[in-house]
């Protein structure tokens, strides 16, 4: 049993207490022997052939513990995607994380556990990290920092502007499954079926990319949800993206909690799906092999892509009732700390 | 799993729309319908039910965003009583980004103001019972629909001891400017889609006015898209066979005498009193003020230094609220005015007309 119950702010000093907090809480769980050897600079194996790709992003999420995960697999999930998406293998992680003085040990074990189970999936090594402790007050118990270096293989190219007017867009499975959750479990809505999608999406892209279908870029939908990426791709390709209501995946817990709280599931964040843009006579292709992944079970055709008119709104959505209306960016963050 | 499909039903929209198609074909002259609710804005923008009805039927929004009524005068006190020392004030989202005089509570929380957002009043009671030693004010912003809640909360605050919670009140009530403007000569409205989640509360028979003062037709409505068709096919259809009487197409909620219990809560409350609309300006009895034996509840008596407030130069809201101009008819809709930057009063609040246009409505080529 660990010795730590609660972080002191000598946990953070960088003395004995620190060096206790690192051998009990992180060295076990993430075991690889570039952390082990406890260096001021991991020192890696050669990359793989292709391009580096390296990312990072910071985690506050509350609750920090929610269905379907907490905050340290959403710290891993978040990196590796991002990864993901822009085609590159992720290989390694950084791991820093700021504790307020006073936080349950045995929840750092569990926020910790949980990290060290969504790199396992995502098959990547935590190689690097940091600890920083703030007094009490001073921090809201856990934040968590990530960075994420991967290789993007020879030959592989994706990217907003690879996509042409005319193809189409795909997502993994139902929408806004996280953001849904997170907000649900502020307001006391949280419900049975109701858990966040968050999950590495590395496995499932290599399935998409594998089945040879025509990929010219993919995205994860984290904050501002489908409707926000859309309108950054609008933005970078020069496209208009057209997305179908009545084909957007949207689970019923999802969509009564997002209608309690005056919420639009396009606008609300996934952690766990994707976007691809694919080109038209690949769409079969690329539905079968994300359905035959368990995280692309759910996977729909949602979009088209057409050419940029003017006058005409960037990103639109065909409702049910055969008209259009525009999807705008949104203005405002209505749902702070998701991630 | 379901989709985005089953939440609505376009057959049963189609359907509407080839009945109001057929009814309007008897119409003499283009009609123009109102509607004065938040919610009926956004349904009807969200929809694209514009687009979809015939041109001789006109769709406008009324004084029906309780936000967007509300004067710079009261954000300006709220922003002045939040500057207090332990004092904490509560807000719905909606009121945090709208401008004030010098700022908005957004930025005024970002200066270090204790400003909290909450879902219902009674977490404001719940906040003053948890903090003893502050000053618990309730930003009392919006119609009948939303006074019962904050009256439930005074009764509990009342109930409990909890003397450190008191109201801003800003609330409004539906009738008086809507007799306001049926009785404005320069406003030409032809039918009123009245608004469900009000009549909840005030029964339909608070609307018969409308037919019986104005001669105007008037139709209850729920706030779907099949609801609001309904409330549109009926408006229609009593100016297509000459009539002028208030109908209720929301019956599965709303009944002809509302919810006596929650009026009586706000009775015990709440007195009607004069109140400044923003655009539409001063409306004798549209307000509700607390009563003078709940004074000690009124966080408008706490004296606060506040200016003379400004009010936005060039902006046409009384007019998109009184209906004699569709948002895009705005010189600064789109262009100085956006739901990012908003100037007036309609654009402040997600649920307010040009707000609602902007979103939904904009950039979609023909058929504005």
């Amino acid at each position: 049993m660990s010795k730590i119950d609660t972080i002191l702010l000598a946990h953070g000093g960088g003395g004995r207490l620190t060096h206790e907090l690192v051998a009990e809480a992180f060295l076990p769980a993430f075991s690889n022997p570039a952390l082990a050897a406890l260096s001021d600079s991991a020192i890696l194996a050669e990359l793989p052939p292709g391009r580096p790709a390296l990312t990072t992003d910071a985690f506050v999420v509350d609750p920090l513990e929610f269905p379907g995960g907490d905050l340290g697999v959403l710290s891993v999930c978040g990196t590796v995607n991002d990864l993901a998406v822009a085609g590159a293998r992720p290989l390694w992680l950084t791991f820093a994380v700021i504790l307020e003085e006073g936080l349950d040990g045995a929840l750092l074990h569990r926020l910790v556990a949980g990290a060290a189970r969504a790199a396992a999936e995502a098959g990547v090594a935590i190689v690097a990290g940091d600890t920083k402790v703030v007094p009490r007050g001073k921090g809201d118990r856990a934040f968590i920092v990530t960075a994420g270096l991967g290789v993007v293989p020879p030959g592989r190219e994706l990217g907003d502007r690879r996509i042409v007017a005319g193809d189409v867009l795909l997502v993994s499975g139902p929408i806004a499954e996280h953001g849904a959750t997170i907000v649900a479990c502020r307001h006391d809505l949280a419900g049975p079926g109701l858990r966040s999608d968050c999950a590495p999406l590395a496995s499932l892209v290599e399935a998409l990319l594998a089945s040879g279908a025509d990929v010219h870029a993919m995205h994860d939908p984290t904050r501002g949800g489908v409707a926000t990426t859309c309108n950054e791709v609008a933005s970078r390709s020069g496209l208009r993206i057209v997305i179908d209501e009545t084909a957007v995946p949207v689970s019923p817990q999802v969509a009564s909690v997002c209608e309690v709280l005056g919420l639009d599931p396009l606008y609300i964040a996934s952690e766990g799906r994707l976007l691809a843009w694919v080109a038209a006579d690949h769409a079969g292709r690329a539905l079968d092999a994300l359905r035959a992944h368990p995280l692309g079970a759910g996977a729909a055709v949602i979009g088209r892509v057409e050419t940029r008119a003017a006058g005409r709104a960037p990103v639109a959505l065909a409702t049910a009732f055969g008209v259009e209306r525009p999807l705008d960016l949104l203005v405002g963050g209505e749902v702070p700390r998701i991630c | 799993m379901i989709t985005r499909r089953e939440l609505f039903d376009p057959a049963a929209v189609a359907g509407l729309i080839a009945e109001i198609r057929a009814r309007a074909a008897g119409l003499k002259r283009r009609v123009t319908l109102m509607e004065v609710c938040g919610t009926h804005t956004n349904a009807i923008a969200a929809a694209g039910l514009r687009r979809l009805l015939p041109d001789t039927v006109r769709l406008i929004s009324g004084p029906g965003c309780p936000v967007c009524v509300t004067p710079v005068g009261y954000v300006d006190r709220a922003e002045a009583l939040a500057a207090r020392p332990e004092t904490t004030v509560c807000t719905f989202g909606d009121l945090l980004r709208v401008p004030s005089s010098s700022g908005s509570l957004e930025r005024a929380r970002a200066g270090g103001a204790d400003i909290r957002v909450v879902y219902s009043p009674r977490d404001a009671v719940g906040i003053a019972r948890a903090n003893p030693g502050r000053t618990v004010i309730f930003l009392g912003v919006g119609f009948e629909t939303t006074v019962p809640t904050v009256a439930a909360a005074l009764a509990e605050a009342e109930a409990g001891g909890v003397s450190n919670f008191l109201v801003l009140a800003g609330h409004k009530v539906m009738p008086e400017p809507l007799s306001a403007l049926a009785g404005d000569p320069d406003v030409q409205v032809d039918g009123f889609i009245c608004p469900g989640h009000v009549s909840v509360i005030t029964g339909w028979k608070a609307f018969a006015f409308l037919p019986e003062k104005f001669g105007i037709p008037a139709a209850v409505a729920g706030f779907t898209p099949t609801d609001v068709l309904r409330g549109v096919l009926d408006l229609v259809g009593q100016h297509v066979d000459g009539k002028a009487e208030v109908h209720n197409v929301y019956s599965r909620v709303v009944t002809a005498d509302g919810n006596p219990v929650a009026r009586a809560t706000v009775d015990r409350f709440f007195a009607k009193a004069d109140a400044v609309w923003r655009g539409l300006g001063l409306i004798p009895g549209s307000g509700l003020d607390l009563r003078p034996g709940f004074s000690h509840r009124d966080a408008a008596a706490i004296p606060v230094e506040v200016g003379e407030p400004e009010e936005p130069a060039g902006c046409m809201c009384g007019d998109v609220l009184k209906g004699a101009i569709d948002p895009p008819d705005c010189p600064l809709f789109g262009t100085t005015c956006s739901p990012a930057t908003p100037v007036g009063a309609c654009m402040v609040s997600s649920e307010g007309a040009c707000a609602a246009w902007h979103r939904h409505e904009r950039l979609m080529g023909a058929g504005r």
